[in-house]
């Protein structure tokens, strides 16, 4: 690596790949749960599982964002990171925080655990996604401002290229639409309008921010592309994440309690959020075709590649596919919402930072890339992972859609959990899929100790 | 991209977009916020609704059900669980549970007073007399 201080982004990439592997061992007791209802139960009920599965995969991708913008920033300023020690006294504290909690859901009920933590203060938990207690949610907050200020110095005294601009404002997005989390109504309606402005102006806003500035720099670095034609792709791609994400919001404002006038503008500009990670995968693939170099790390090139198509996959196709009103009030809240969940984060955010991770953490290990063996064990990895989390959102989808259609729009409507019954075929399937991924995910974990000859620096 | 289409320009556009497009939501919202007190059905917001809300938040419903649609998809929507099932049977229902029956999903017990658990449907009958524009489609949910 150029820069010694490059080195703390280590620990992050190590921490973000083991809370990966808890988040799919819980995703794996929770889709057993879905046909074998009892199972763990009252040790690990549903809900406690599935309040880990998503923090973990909230902080694991924290801790991936950080981890890259560690490497990545101190080699766009072309100086060393602000303060290094900051950066691991910050890593310490997120990790202990997330540790804490996640114990936390696990061994304490719920309700125990919002007295313990001064809920009554300032009620903000037991909201999805906002689950975390009032100490772990302000620890999130110090934490991103700790990020936020240690980059901002760094850029401040270095080199301001495009991507580290957008980066930082990504960082900055996502610390103040967190603040959203402390403001939580009586009144539901309100709670879920500004409940989104954390949820969807994070993933479908601010986060693209950061994934686009993640892709650019891993594409200059394997391809040897030209910087000004890299970058001018990058503000194209966020000017259109952001003009149609922004009032794309409103794909969220249809039915709950919000005005209906919400149909038409959530409708029309969800349709178009494909556009951006449209115009992503030709990008990546176009600059990989006018590539100036071989780098010898070709897992990271599919990796990257692998960003570009899942992220339009997963968050602009399955999204488009529930998101225009009509479609939206049969689709509202069923497995058609699952699927497009996981498809998307998998696609955009997972594939982004282990894209980083893939790239990076061959070079923290003081070497290009990777043995010739060890780079065919962690492609192997990803096309597993990959084929797997698609046919876990084909088995959803086909839940969902027959789901809407006994639930739904049958002339003799079902029960919720009659359904459930009818389509536990499709849940068995996702749960096997999810078994091939866990595989995956174990040989991409492996894939770091295969020893060989590696390559050097050139 | 053409070469007379330059980075700085690109990132004026960025600004320029991502500005305009923000202040159009916030204008949305300020609408939004105005007209709601018409269709969110807080005129009944009683104190026993509020204590409902919190019981709903700190026992983590929502991470089996769906409210309003948003939630876990494990158990039934409970936004019009009120004229689906009536106060009586949801209060025998939450003090049933778990009902233990092999293999099908469990609901854990809250030991939740019969105060706090009438305080809960005063919610859920708030949270059903919220204007969704007709969602969900039917009285399943």
């Amino acid at each position: 690596m150029k820069y010694t201080s490059q080195a703390v982004a280590k620990p992050y990439f190590i921490a973000a790949i083991a809370l990966f592997l808890g988040q799919i061992l819980f995703g794996l007791i929770m889709g057993l749960q879905y046909v074998v209802g009892d199972f763990l139960f009252p040790a690990i009920p549903f809900n406690v599982a599935r309040m880990v599965h998503t923090n973990l995969l909230i902080v694991w991708l924290l801790f991936g964002f950080m981890g890259a913008s560690y490497y990545l920033i101190p080699e766009e300023s072309e100086t060393e990171l602000y303060s290094p020690k900051l950066a691991i006294l910050t890593f310490w504290i997120f990790l202990v925080a997330g540790a804490v909690t996640v114990l936390g859901y696990l061994l304490v009920p719920y309700a125990s655990l919002a007295k313990w933590t001064g809920n009554d203060l300032l009620n903000t938990m037991g909201r999805e996604f906002l689950e975390q207690p009032l100490p772990t949610k302000v620890g999130i907050v110090l934490v991103a401002l700790s990020w936020l200020f240690n980059i901002v110095m760094t850029v401040l005294k270095g080199r301001k290229t495009a991507i580290s601009l957008v980066l930082s404002l990504g960082m900055l997005g996502l610390a103040v639409f967190f603040l959203f989390s402390f403001y939580n109504p009586v009144n539901l309606v309100k709670d879920k309008f500004y409940w989104w402005w954390v949820v969807h102006l994070w993933v479908e806003g601010v986060w693209e921010l950061i994934l686009g500035a993640m892709l650019a720099f891993v594409l200059i670095k394997v391809t040897g592309v030209d910087r000004e034609v890299i970058e001018k792709w990058l503000y194209v791609i966020i000017t259109m994440t952001l003009v149609t994400g922004i009032i794309g919001t409103g794909h969220h404002y249809y039915w709950i309690g919000t005005p209906a006038y919400w149909q038409w503008w959530g409708s029309i500009f969800s349709a178009l959020e494909p556009i951006p990670f449209f115009m992503m995968t030709v990008f990546a693939f176009n600059m990989v075709n006018k590539r100036r170099r071989e780098h010898p790390n070709k897992a990271a090139v599919l990796w990257a590649l692998g960003t570009s198509v899942m992220a339009f996959l997963g968050a602009g196709l399955w999204g488009f596919l529930h998101t225009l009103a009509p479609v939206n009030y049969y689709a509202h809240g069923t497995q058609l919402t699952a699927a497009h969940g996981h498809l998307a984060f998998y696609g955009a955010y997972a594939l982004v930072v282990l894209t980083m991770i893939s790239y990076a953490m061959p070079i923290l290990r003081g070497r290009a890339a990777n043995p010739e063996r060890a780079q065919i064990m962690e492609m192997w990895s990803f096309w597993l992972m990959t084929i797997a989390m698609f046919f876990i959102a084909l088995f959803l989808t086909g839940a969902g859609i027959v789901q809407i259609w006994l639930q739904r729009i049958s002339v003799t409507p079902m029960s919720f959990m009659a359904v459930q019954d009818q389509i536990s075929i499709f849940y068995w399937a996702r749960e096997g899929a999810g078994l091939v991924f866990l595989l995956g995910l174990l040989l991409y974990i492996g894939s770091f100790f295969v020893k060989g000859k590696s390559h050097a620096f050139e | 991209m053409s070469a007379k289409f330059t980075k700085s320009m690109a990132r004026n556009v960025f600004y320029g977009g991502g500005v305009f497009f923000f202040l159009l939501f916030l204008a949305l919202t300020f609408d939004t916020m105005k007209v709601l007190p018409k269709r969110d059905n807080s005129q009944n917001i009683t104190p026993a609704v509020e204590h409902g809300k919190k019981l709903w938040e700190t026992n983590n419903c929502i991470g089996c059900h769906t409210l309003l649609g948003e939630g876990a998809y494990f158990a039934p929507e409970l936004g019009n669980v009120y004229p689906r099932r009536g106060p009586d049977f949801i209060k025998a229902w939450i003090k049933g549970q778990p009902t233990g029956v092999p293999g099908r999903r469990q609901m854990p017990q809250f030991n939740l007073s019969d105060a706090d658990i009438d305080d809960l449907i005063a919610f859920l009958k708030y949270a059903s007399e919220i204007n969704t524009n007709k969602w969900p489609p039917n009285i399943e949910g």
